[in-house]
């Protein structure tokens, strides 16, 4: 750019002044990063330094290098209208990571310079990012799903003064709670059921002007991205109509498992064999005439009632469901307290593994075993039910470690069967197969959201037909932005739990809409207003980012381009790292601002004894550890030179190659975990990173170096420790292997 | 005692549950018990138990009654407090265990010949004999309990401990047969055949 004008800062506190000679660095920036305008200042950050920079950039300084903290730090201080900023990380990862010894002081004025360098590089390539001019302005949200998931987050939404629509495909609102005789208590002190209060809730849904509620109906095809979804809303009889909205709670909810699949315990061969759903019918029925309830076969008195926990869940043989549904054992208690209420001389035991009551449950817990309801630790075997209709449990006593236990003239067995989500089709291509839920295989055939996206027509399931949500940090997001699902199609839960899910869902679609609205991205970059762009000529349509988008942002144009939908868009540049010809940029992140800082770096030649070391760290876990080990006091290397990037998802291969051609002797790589307990704050990002990396043998070999030369690591944000220790162990791996051949040319 | 102890129990119902919540001292805390087995990991003589605490609140609830009652485990007890300390459902897991073992033994249930029981036995002769403890015939009786040779081994074993105690005027040998009981004997033994009256009532015992 012609008018390109940088201003390059050095801080002179914090004892940057004592340890580095900042008047050689910022000759370095004038002389070798071509600053326009350069000045030392003693305590940059404060109101005299800022305003001395302000006054730059009103003369024309229109690029901005701060040679002084940690990007992390200080950045309301340091941020400029309409200037981009490279922030040179003096402080944490230069000065703090080095010993304050004098034999030290040559090394770390060498590094304060590259980074000098590199920051002025970058600040050549990059520009303040304007908002995305394909945002959509729509502040509606639809709900699907009109359950208590879905109803708490319709009214939520509705009174914090944003429109919904409320979508549900069966003829009345209530979902499985409406089927419910009571439910689990939620209020002190949390000693017998309560009331679902369901109609009242349903009541209050039709009452809201704000919500309109579309029943028999379900959302056929869903187009679009956040503050522009386009949604066709079919009624059972097929009338189609077209809505906006900005944003989507999907609460569709669960299914019980089939407790058909259960023959070892009488189901279906006996009507005194129930699951919990079955149990909640007959406490319903019998309520409704006012009278006990009766033994489903012949009508006679209860006697006595067994609830079997884990029926058909905490499978490890993987015929059943492998997972614990969370509820169950609060359910069971609650509808042993049914027969409690009704006489309290009815026999009630629940047989449990492991007894597991989230919540206030340990109350609820206490208030059974206080009315009398009976816990036996033991697994169960088998039912029989004789012709009488009396049935026999079999299990193993897991105290007294008797296999043959048995209770005999058993009145109802209760099945506690877990939920299966409903979470439409699964779009991945199950990674074990293992994993693959038969029950689910049926349901899998109906989408519920009827996506147009490119890669699929549902939310991405992480395990066990569960919606994929990153539940360390984000739990109501998926990996369709301004799409949140909430209650038990993201993970098994009781109506509390699914109440609070729906609020938190309810506040994400609210700030999905806001942020579309003014073309921002969503977490994690919360507020970035930088989108994706592709140079449409270079590009050969091999449609690896498409692919490879964790977030299913990028569909094909009529043309068979990339079609970035910028609002789905969560900034990560997985789309970046993936591209083979580089043709995809951001303003103020792309190939060339990266590479350009990798070139910056003056690498000495093979017989100076000083290797030069690439650093790839994440920006959300590896970078903010590197910051702490400085604060924290833990030296290591100074052969090492760091960058930040968005993800490791955004590496591309071309840094890899340019840094070793051009003489580096590593290159390291730290990114967050990945696999099912991903920590990946892009969910994909570090696993595809891996993935390439992988493949950098053959590079490698066709370079002729050691495979040593590059190195991926999975760090997290705590591992303040270990990070320097990282550092130093390949450090002295790179000692040992030697310089690279590469160096000079 | 009869009719009680024929008592039928099928297993896993809550019959004997309820037999000890009704005739056990504290045994109304029994449901209430977690299965964590903190009880059994606090006790010190825990490995000597054939059943410790968390195993027998299982075999009550599983209407095992024989089992409990005929056990030498309740009688292990020697009310050091861990569990009951330790019990995150502070159940008063001493006291249940001295329950059961009185229970069982007021049934005729408790074995014959545990040491134990057979102290206690005489421990309480002894006590209310006077309405107040004669050491040195409870002592005499404790080590004379298993026989003549035993005792006077038992007696020579303790030598050094009782001439010390004599030294020091902590034991009188006169005592043996020159005791001192209350000074209302009678109103003592008259108290004791009204509580027991009363207790034999309330727990459905045969006078």
């Amino acid at each position: 750019m012609a008018d390109m004008k940088i201003g390059a800062y050095v801080c002179q506190g914090c004892g940057l002044g004592e340890r580095l000679d900042t008047k050689a660095l910022t000759l370095v920036a004038q002389k070798e990063g071509k600053a326009h305008v350069v000045r030392e200042h003693e305590f940059l950050c404060n109101g005299q330094g800022v305003a001395m920079i302000q006054k730059d950039i009103d003369e024309g300084v229109n690029r901005v290098v701060i040679g002084a903290c940690s990007r992390r730090a200080k950045a309301e201080a340091f941020s400029f209208e309409n200037v981009a900023v490279a922030r040179v990380n003096l402080r944490e990862q230069v000065i703090w990571s080095q010993p304050a010894t004098e034999e030290a002081r040559e090394l770390t004025q060498e590094m304060a310079a590259d980074y000098m360098r590199m920051g002025c590089a970058e600040a050549k390539k990059v520009q303040a990012p304007i908002p995305n001019p394909e945002h959509g302005t729509n502040r509606r949200v639809l709900v699907v799903g009109g359950g208590i998931t879905g109803m708490t987050a319709a009214l939520e939404a509705a009174r914090a003064g944003y429109d919904v629509l409320l979508v549900e495909k069966t003829g009345a609102l209530g979902g499985f709670m409406a089927k419910l005789h009571k439910r689990i208590p939620y209020r002190e002190p949390f000693a017998d059921p309560q009331a679902t209060g369901v109609e009242a809730l349903a009541a209050a849904v039709a009452q809201e002007s704000r919500i309109t509620v579309f029943l028999n109906s379900t959302t056929t095809r869903t187009s679009g991205a956040p503050g522009r979804f386009s949604v066709d809303i079919t009624t059972e009889s097929g009338q189609t109509q077209t809505e906006n909205v900005g944003a989507i709670v999907m609460a569709s909810g669960f299914t019980p498992y089939d407790a058909a699949k259960l023959p070892e315990f009488g189901y279906g061969k006996s009507q005194n064999v129930v699951d919990q759903a079955g149990l909640e019918a007959l406490a319903r029925a019998a309520a409704a005439k006012g009278e006990p309830m009766r033994r489903p076969s012949d009508g006679k008195d209860i006697k006595s009632v067994v609830f079997v926990q884990c029926a058909g869940q905490r499978d490890a043989t993987g015929t059943h469901l492998k997972y614990c549904s969370g509820h169950c054992c609060n359910t069971s208690m609650k509808q042993a307290m049914y027969f409690k209420e009704q006489n309290p001389d009815i026999d009630t035991a629940i047989i449990y593994t492991d007894l597991r009551t989230p919540g206030n449950g340990e109350d609820f817990y206490r208030s059974a075993q206080r009315k009398g309801v009976i816990f036996t630790k033991g697994k169960v075997a088998s039912v029989d039910v004789n012709s009488s209709g009396a049935a026999t449990v079999h299990f193993h006593d897991l105290i007294l470690d008797d296999k043959a236990a048995t209770m005999k003239d058993v009145d109802l067995v209760v099945l506690a069967t877990g939920q299966v989500p409903n979470s439409g089709v699964n779009i991945d291509i199950p990674a074990g197969a293992e994993d693959v839920d038969v029950a689910k295989a049926a349901e899998q055939s109906v989408s519920v959201l009827n996506l147009t996206y490119r890669q699929g027509p549902d939310v991405p399931q992480l395990r066990y037909g569960f919606t994929d949500s990153h539940f360390i940090c984000f739990p109501y997001e998926t990996r369709r932005t301004g799409i949140y699902t909430a209650g038990p199609v993201r993970r098994p839960m009781d109506i509390a739990q699914a109440v609070e899910d729906a609020t938190g869902a309810a506040l994400k679609a609210i700030q999905a809409v806001e942020n579309a609205g003014l073309g921002r991205a969503a977490h994690p970059r919360s507020g970035d207003l930088s989108y994706p762009t592709f140079r449409r000529e270079g590009c050969t349509q091999c449609k690896r980012c498409t692919v490879e988008c964790p977030f299913g942002a990028i569909d094909e144009d009529e043309q068979r381009y990339p079609q970035f939908n910028e609002s789905r868009c969560r900034r990560c540049g997985t789309c970046m790292g993936a591209c083979p010809v580089r043709v995809i940029s951001f303003e103020n992140y792309s190939v060339d601002s990266v590479g350009s800082q990798i070139k910056a770096v003056d690498v000495p030649d093979e017989f100076s004894e000083k290797p030069r070391i690439l650093l790839l760290a994440c920006e959300n876990d590896a970078y903010p550890a590197l910051d702490m080990a400085g604060v924290s006091g833990h030296t290591s290397s100074a052969f090492i030179r760091t960058i930040p990037v968005r993800c490791l998802g955004s590496v591309n291969m071309i840094w890899i190659t340019d840094a070793l051609n051009s003489g580096y002797d590593g290159v390291m790589m730290m990114g967050c975990r990945h696999g099912d307990e991903y920590q990946c704050h892009f969910v994909k990002g570090s696993e595809l990173a891996s993935y390439r990396m992988s493949k950098i043998d053959d590079t490698l070999k066709n370079l002729n170096l050691e495979k040593d030369r590059v190195r991926l690591l999975e760090v997290a944000i705590a591992d303040i420790k270990r990070v320097p220790e990282l550092i130093n162990d390949y450090a002295a791996k790179i000692q040992e292997i030697g310089m690279s051949p590469f160096k000079g040319f | 005692m009869g009719d009680i102890n024929t008592a039928m129990t099928e297993q896993y119902r809550n019959d004997f549950l309820k037999e000890v919540e009704a005739n056990v001292e504290e045994g109304q805390w029994v449901k209430m018990c977690m299965q964590c087995g903190v009880c059994s990991g606090s006790c010190p003589l825990g490995p000597a138990w054939e059943h410790p605490p968390q195993e027998i609140f299982m075999m009550i609830r599983a209407g095992r009654r024989d089992e409990v009652l005929k056990s030498e485990s309740m009688w292990m007890c020697t009310s050091c407090y861990n569990c009951i300390v330790r019990c995150p459902r502070e159940l008063p897991i001493t006291h249940i265990m001295h329950g059961l073992a009185n229970y069982a033994h007021r049934l005729g249930l408790a074995p014959k010949m545990n040491p134990t029981r057979r102290f206690a036995k005489m421990f309480w002769k002894n006590l209310t004999k006077s309405g107040r403890v004669n050491e040195i015939q409870l002592s005499v009786g404790l080590y004379f309990m298993d026989g003549f040779k035993t005792g006077v081994a038992r007696a020579w074993a303790m030598k050094d401990i009782g001439l010390g105690m004599l030294k020091t005027g902590r034991l009188n040998p006169l005592g043996f047969v020159n005791h001192k009981g209350c000074k209302d004997k009678n109103g003592i033994h008259k108290m004791l055949k009204k509580a027991r009256e009363i207790e034999d009532r309330r727990k459905g015992f045969a006078a």
